[in-house]
């Protein structure tokens, strides 16, 4: 690999891949080299406290081997000289704790808002799809269990999921963000939320709408509908459910409890049903 | 578009009389941003080596098809430049179309072409006229059919949505008038038009592939559509599903949501016959 056009003078930039990275003495705190590495840009600086908290760290140590040295490399304190070869496995082990501390830290308070930051500065991309006008994007998983699944990023106009562009992101272990993080991010900020649009794309022959795309998109504008009707009649139950406490307010709490629903339906929340 | 704007600039770049090196395949994928200095050198000179032997040596339109950012273009027949009837009305669209058609056809300026201020101004006349034929010829059965390979080769990149599994994407435009927007990337699964990861192409005009042709390639291939099972994101918290009466509940889920032509009727419904019974 060639030297990065793009990088901007940061030595620690320059470093092609973690391999590299056994050198850490070009910066003095470890978690300062790893978030200035090449790659791992989707991550945000976890608190020392954070990590400094064991309680937090609960039930990590089964799952990262060199569990203790990997967790003061981490931390700035590992005096132990090591050969070459054990502080790579060392290394290794460090970036995997650090990734699985991650998952759990960003969905705390003060994570949210350090994501939110990254968020806002759009440092996951930006969605690829053309009627999202470049929305930016949330790295999410697709398992919470650690060599399953690689990170994908979750649009939440289009509301679906894509690759990331670039194979050094492609690669990362979507473990160490979770399947919750966007989702939490958007329960605590709903201002975030989008207008949501029924734009889309309507292929066509020299002008001609498709057949069987039309009957296609008719369907999906049905359901699109149908949905919408439910949410206006689920939404407009709620208050009568929380002035009555009424048996029939139980019922229809059961039939949505029916389609999945887990998370607190929020009243008044109709600014972005559209 | 701001970054449509430099094609006339970039246009007078593109003679590839000083090739960069041939840069890591990755860093042209990186996020645009990070874009802003040397952008001309990594979308042109791309790292296509054939670039070297320039259009002297080689017939103009595989010199053009050769060029880095320009993978997507197919090579336009001679015979197809030459009948006068296919390039109806583009004389009256493409500045210089004289002089950039014979640039195109290989054919010696001829003398008295003192008028032209500048060759790089043919030049640019040259892109858009091959561009503008290329939107037409890609709908003919040849042209189809070199696309066709294309496509199966994977030239044009792969949808970007998670639940396509990376199937192949092909070129096509908004709009078919030039100047108006860049080239798309259409996805037979998802139906769904997305931007070129590259940002080499994101100053290549849609109109040279134009709204009919990704269209009628799978129309007319309907086999080259791929068979992915129908997959729709659900967003959840620690593995409970958001209700879509919660304020951040999904909304999009429609979008996604395929179903086989054959199984609906004329507006839309689902038929409900007994041989689809087992859903
Ligand atoms: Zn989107
Ligand atoms: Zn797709």
């Amino acid at each position: 690999m060639q030297t990065n056009l793009h990088s901007s003078g940061n030595p620690s930039q320059d470093m092609d891949d973690y391999t590299s990275g056994s050198d850490s003495d070009y910066t003095k705190y470890w978690i300062d080299w790893f978030l200035g590495t090449k790659g791992n840009e989707y991550f945000c600086e976890v608190d020392e406290e954070y990590i400094l908290d064991r309680f937090n760290l609960t039930g990590l140590n089964t799952e990262v081997q060199y569990y203790s040295q990997a967790l003061d490399l981490i931390t700035d304190n590992l005096d132990e000289n090591l050969d070459d070869e054990m502080r790579d496995i060392v290394e290794k082990s460090a970036r995997h704790l650090y990734g699985l501390i991650h998952a759990r830290f960003i969905i705390t308070t003060h994570g949210l808002t350090k994501m939110l930051e990254k968020f806002k500065k759009c440092d996951f991309g930006r969605c690829p799809r053309v009627l999202c006008h470049n929305h930016p994007l949330l790295p999410v998983a697709l398992s919470d269990v650690p060599y399953s699944k690689s990170v994908k990023l979750f649009c939440c106009r289009c509301e679906d999921i894509y690759n990331p562009k670039s194979s050094r992101h492609a690669s990362i272990d979507g473990a160490y963000f979770g399947c919750s993080f966007p989702h939490m991010l958007f329960q605590v900020y709903p201002q975030l939320v989008p207008p949501k649009s029924t734009d889309r794309y309507v292929p066509r022959i020299f002008g001609f709408k498709l057949h069987d795309v039309a009957k296609q998109q008719r369907y999906q504008d049905m359901i699109r509908e149908e949905s919408h009707a439910r949410i206006m009649a689920g939404i407009e139950g709620l208050p009568t459910t929380a002035a009555q406490g009424s048996s029939s307010g139980q019922q229809n709490n059961k039939n949505r409890a029916a389609d999945g629903v887990a998370v607190a339906t929020e009243s008044g929340a109709m600014a972005d049903v559209n | 578009m701001s970054a449509f704007d430099h094609q006339q600039q970039q246009q007078q770049l593109m003679r590839p009389d000083n090739v960069e090196e041939e840069e890591d395949e990755e860093d042209e994928e990186e996020e645009e941003d990070e874009q802003i200095q040397g952008e001309y050198n990594e979308e042109y000179y791309g790292s296509d080596v054939s670039n070297e032997s320039g259009p002297e040596t080689m017939p103009w339109i595989a010199w053009f098809c050769s060029l880095g950012g320009h993978q997507y273009f197919a090579e336009v027949a001679d015979e197809f430049v030459e009948d006068d009837f296919n390039l109806t009305g583009l004389n009256s669209i493409v500045p210089f179309y004289k002089e950039a058609l014979d640039m195109i056809l290989d054919l010696e300026p001829e003398e008295d072409s003192t008028k032209v201020p500048d060759v790089s101004i043919v030049e640019a006349s040259a892109e858009q006229l091959y561009g503008l034929i290329h939107q037409r010829f890609i709908v003919t059965r040849q042209g189809l059919q070199q696309m066709a390979d294309k496509y199966q080769a994977g030239h044009f990149g792969s949808c970007p949505r998670t639940f396509c599994q990376s199937t192949n994407v092909v070129p096509c435009g908004r709009y078919d008038l030039p100047g108006v927007e860049t080239v798309k990337l259409y996805c037979p699964n998802c139906q769904d038009i997305y931007s070129p990861p590259s940002s080499r192409y994101h100053n290549l005009d849609g109109a040279y592939f134009g709204t009919t042709f990704a269209h009628m390639l799978f129309h007319i291939y309907p086999e080259l559509v791929p068979i992915i099972p129908n997959k729709i994101y659900a967003p959840a918290i620690y593995g409970f599903k958001i209700s879509e009466y919660s304020r951040c509940g999904p909304r999009m889920q429609w979008l996604r949501n395929k179903q086989d032509p054959k199984s609906l009727d004329a507006s839309g419904k689902l038929i409900k016959d007994s041989d689809d019974d087992e859903k």
